[in-house]
């Protein structure tokens, strides 16, 4: 049986890796190479790296990370933030990476997705969508969240689909930082409308929080950072929690 | 002794690389080329696989020669080859994904889209799952039965020659995910995304 998986995110910034609330106030919470390193030791079944900030700044430090933690880590490593081309998804899988995520580029242009599943395949491209409510509906946002671009996230979702994308990253912008949990209506509505594994993301507090995710939301994968950088849970802790509420998991 | 993971330019090999290297230590030399001669004088090889079962068969035919020594280094020298995901699949005789592609031959079956049950199930299937031993491999030494491993695909090999069958997988239906004939290993899981375990099963290939 498949199991549901858990993904600590690593938000990492200029080599190092921080959290932000909703995208700002950042803090430093160590070294991305190590803390992989302890997450797959400690049964992270996946790891993600974000590149925050990655679409305005240098990027080579990503690189330097991806090709140092996969030397390591031998457990998929997704990389994403600031992927603009088929070229930079080249770079990062030449690294190390196993799979890359797309945010930004992917709404303004899916041939970006279109060709780099043609050429490196589904396996390895995550479309990220990072969505907000407004009114009955979701919108997407670019620019890490800074950019609204007006576009419904469930049918923007299907269109990943039909491009090529392997699974979607779906987050909460609404619920990013707040530990109150996911946003389940938008993980179900998606997870329903298309039939490629969704990765549920944004607002984790407690692992209550990853049940619903999956029990609710649907969603075959749960990421969460927060509540796996400061210690208040293990990945462990998380997979015992699930196992207890019926959730097939990798033990 | 030389290990060959077989560059063919066809997708991300960077972890198989990562894990055949921490594997061997020094103690075995982990060679990555497409160079034929090289090939021809290896002891053992690697042959990984992403993107499309047609994607691949034509990266391996767009390099001369290299199809030829592929087969003489399996079928005639009887060396061991381990193929990964793709890289197992290309063994059919032939593949649907894209189009009809021909494939290696070398286990006699065929490529086909997993039966998702009108989509009961996402596809690929991605992530974790347990393999049920059918027969002792001998890549399975010290794997127990049920273990975790990481899969990534939305096709399956469907051997002709159910003996050839090492693993199976449970994913909408039963499904092959590991091989054995003769000389020939494969699996359409990723040992080098299966933490201790696969990294385990690429010790036992690279110590057969």
């Amino acid at each position: 049986m498949l199991k549901n998986r858990i993904i600590p995110c690593l938000d990492v910034k200029n080599g190092r890796v921080v959290k932000g609330i909703n995208f700002v106030d950042l803090k430093d919470a160590g070294d991305p190479v190590e803390q992989a390193k302890i997450y797959s030791d400690g049964g992270a079944d996946e790891i993600c790296f974000l590149d925050i900030t990655a679409s305005n700044e240098n990027r080579d430090t990503i690189y330097e990370v991806v090709e140092k933690t996969s030397k390591k880590c031998f457990v998929p490593l997704t990389v994403g933030g600031g992927v603009r081309s088929v070229d930079d998804i080249n770079k990062l899988l030449n690294c190390g990476a196993d799979k890359v995520s797309i945010n930004t580029a992917a709404v303004e242009n899916s041939k970006v997705v279109v060709d780099s599943s043609k050429k490196f395949g589904s396996q390895c491209i995550v479309v990220a969508i990072d969505a907000k409510k407004n009114g009955n509906k979701w919108e997407v946002f670019t620019h890490g969240g800074r950019n609204n671009s007006g576009i419904d996230a469930l049918e923007y979702a299907k269109k990943m689909e039909d491009s090529g994308a392997g699974e979607l990253l779906v987050t909460s912008m609404d619920r990013d930082g707040t530990q109150v949990g996911y946003d389940i209506e938008l993980m179900s509505k998606i997870s329903s409308k298309v039939n490629i594994p969704l990765i549920a993301s944004g607002g984790v507090g407690n692992l209550d929080h990853l049940v619903e995710g999956i029990k609710s939301g649907k969603a075959s994968a749960v990421l969460a950072a927060s509540i796996f950088h400061y210690g208040k849970y293990s990945v462990k802790e998380a997979k015992q929690y699930l196992e207890s509420k019926g959730i097939p998991v990798r033990t | 002794m030389n290990v060959t993971i077989v560059d063919y330019k066809s997708g991300n090999i960077s972890s198989v690389i990562n894990s055949f290297k921490e594997v061997a230590e020094n103690k075995v030399k982990i060679e990555v080329t497409s160079d034929i001669s090289k090939i021809k004088s290896t002891d053992k090889v690697v042959l990984p696989g992403q993107g499309s079962f047609k994607s691949c068969v034509d990266a391996l035919q767009s390099i001369k020669g290299l199809v030829d020594s592929l087969n003489e280094f399996v079928m005639n020298k009887k060396k061991p080859l381990l193929g990964i995901c793709v890289g197992l699949q290309m063994f059919a005789d032939v593949g649907y994904e894209e189009s009809e592609t021909k494939g290696l031959g070398w286990i006699s079956g065929k490529v086909t889209k997993i039966d998702n049950q009108n989509g009961k199930y996402k596809l690929p299937h991605i992530g974790w799952n347990q393999i049920n031993i059918v027969k002792g491999s001998k890549i399975f030494k010290d794997i127990k039965d049920k273990s975790h491993m990481y899969f990534v695909h939305s096709y399956e090999f469907v051997p002709t020659d159910k003996n050839s069958i090492s693993a199976t997988t449970d994913y909408s239906s039963k499904h092959v995910c590991a091989v054995e004939k003769e000389n020939i290993f494969g699996t359409q899981f990723h040992p080098e995304k299966s933490d201790k375990t696969g990294l385990k099963i690429i010790n036992n290939f690279i110590n057969l």
